[in-house]
């Protein structure tokens, strides 16, 4: 059964993102919040923050905000897997001779893409407001590949949530912190002007090093040792967020 | 294997127990489903239809026993089961955001079948919902979300189905167009498997009725010997034949309704 693992993960996957397409409003939402945020941060706050670079404020926060708009979106998938649940198709995949991990993986990929585009579109606005980079293709892919990583990790955490969860609410109510995370991190502003505790915890969570590798990339500057410490979160959070999805799966269905 | 009739039963299901916490829902169920039949799973809310089918159908794990299903053990050989049943539970299981025919194509697709169009085309004419095919599925009534249900279940021709509560919610015209359906499977050889609460309905269907309450089977067999179970001192006081409703409610007893979960 597992030589059609992959071609039902395409089937479940082509299934949920028509459910995209059919409700489209779950990328433009997805996109809408980071893109107010953009414009609040450059248009009324940037003015006064003093980053102590020269690039332009949008340069600096841009790779922040691509990290909140994968926060937020990836609370759909939560969404979807726990309506799935509920309304019974779930059991139906599970009593049908596919492979099970199929119907988890559809969700994620279909997260992956629909988050990309939510992810494109704030870029192409943020282009819109005066981002610039000379960024080389290699440094986009790089950009691509952390953004890539960064929503497998986020989504086998919205996994978790959409397997335990009690209530539609339960499921996409988790986001709300890791939609935060960015902006106690050096996303908006250089952390060694906060007070030494918020600044310890903003050097040492995942959020800055990522943003710091993304900024560097767009900035063509070296990533340094960054890049290695977002790698080592990045993979980290997706292994145990994946064990412990596997461990929520199977409770629900055993 | 040590059966009594030469033919192996497509269902069969031997002191299997399973319990949620301290609440003991099987306790002990033995059963045989001929090939080909009609079997009807009898019982209250909560009497444990719900969780015997999911055991049977994989989606649970049993706490003792053992359960053959088409020759395969359910806990031994879950693959092997899938591969030769198909579940209607007890809501109906469609993708509403998706037409009727996308759903047909997504299982026939799941399905691995050659031609998941032809087959999702046949299906949608078969359950007279050709017209309402490219029409999504949230927008149906409760019989056409049913019909669909069980359309989507007969994909690739399982051997044994599976019906959890088939009729519950639904208007007595789109029961009897189940019931219509549930005949027409029987007499092309698949076997099915449907609990219900109505009586009725097992009386108009089934070969064979079982009576699950508190965790075991009380009675199992043809409508005709479940009418005989009935004393006669009994008999004497009604004027007509008892219904499967008087066998019933006299086997479980007055006390029955205050223990189930």
């Amino acid at each position: 059964m597992t030589t059609h693992a992959l071609a039902d993960t395409g089937t479940l996957t082509g299934r949920s993102l028509r459910h995209i397409v059919r409700s489209p409003d779950t990328i433009i939402t997805t996109a809408v919040t980071p893109i107010a945020l953009m414009l609040i941060f450059v248009y009324v706050f940037g003015g006064a923050i003093n980053t102590g670079t020269d690039e332009s404020y949008i340069n600096y926060m841009l790779p922040g905000i691509l990290l909140i708009t994968v926060a937020s979106g990836i609370a759909y998938t939560a969404y979807r897997l726990f309506l799935d649940m509920q309304g019974g198709i779930f059991e139906r995949f599970q009593s049908m001779p596919i492979a099970r991990s199929s119907v988890l993986w559809g969700h994620v990929l279909t997260s992956l893409v629909s988050n990309l585009v939510s992810v494109a579109i704030v870029i192409g606005v943020a282009f819109l407001m005066g981002f610039r980079t000379g960024a080389s293709f290699g440094a986009w892919l790089a950009v691509a590949g952390i953004i890539v990583l960064f929503t497998l990790a986020l989504t086998w955490l919205a996994v978790i949530a959409g397997l335990s969860a009690k209530t539609v609410d339960g499921a996409s109510a988790f986001s709300y912190p890791l939609i935060f995370l960015p902006f106690i991190s050096s996303a908006f502003v250089p952390t060694d002007t906060m007070p030494a505790p918020v600044a310890w915890f903003a050097e040492n969570q995942p959020v800055t090093s990522i943003v710091n590798s993304i900024r560097a990339l767009f900035a063509e500057q070296p990533v340094g040792n960054d890049i290695w410490i977002a790698l080592a979160w990045l993979v980290g959070i997706f292994v145990v967020a994946y064990a412990f999805a596997g461990v929520a799966y199977r409770r629900r269905v055993s | 294997m040590t059966t009594e009739q030469s033919p192996e039963p497509a269902i069969r299901v031997q002191g299997i127990e399973k319990s949620f916490g301290e609440l003991h829902v099987l306790r002990g169920v033995d059963l045989d489903v001929a090939r080909g039949s009609i079997f009807a799973l009898l019982g209250s809310n909560g009497a444990g239809k719900t969780t015997l089918v999911r055991i049977l159908s994989t989606l649970l794990r049993a706490d003792a026993g053992t359960a053959v299903v088409h020759g395969f053990d359910v806990a031994a050989k879950p693959g092997d089961v899938r591969e030769s049943i198909s579940l209607t539970g007890q809501f109906a299981a469609v993708d509403e955001i998706l037409t009727g025919r996308e759903n047909l194509v997504l299982v026939a697709r799941l399905r691995h079948l050659k031609t998941p169009g032809a087959v999702a085309d046949e299906l949608l004419d078969r359950f007279s919902l050709t017209e309402a095919g490219g029409r999504r599925a949230g927008t149906y009534s409760g019989g056409m979300r049913r019909r669909l249900d069980i359309a989507m279940s007969l994909i690739g021709d399982p051997p044994i189905i599976f019906l959890d509560e088939p009729t519950t919610g639904l208007d007595p015209q789109a029961r009897i167009e189940v019931w219509d359906t549930v005949k027409k499977l029987a007499q092309g050889g698949t076997t099915v498997l449907l609990t219900t609460q109505y009586l009725d309905e097992a009386e108009q269907l089934a070969d064979r009725i079982a009576i699950l309450h508190q965790g075991t089977i009380i009675q199992n067999g043809t409508l005709a010997e479940l009418k005989q179970l009935l004393p006669p001192a009994q008999v004497e006081y009604v004027e007509k034949q008892p219904s499967l409703e008087d066998v019933f409610l006299s086997l479980v007893g007055a006390t029955g309704t205050e223990k189930e979960s």
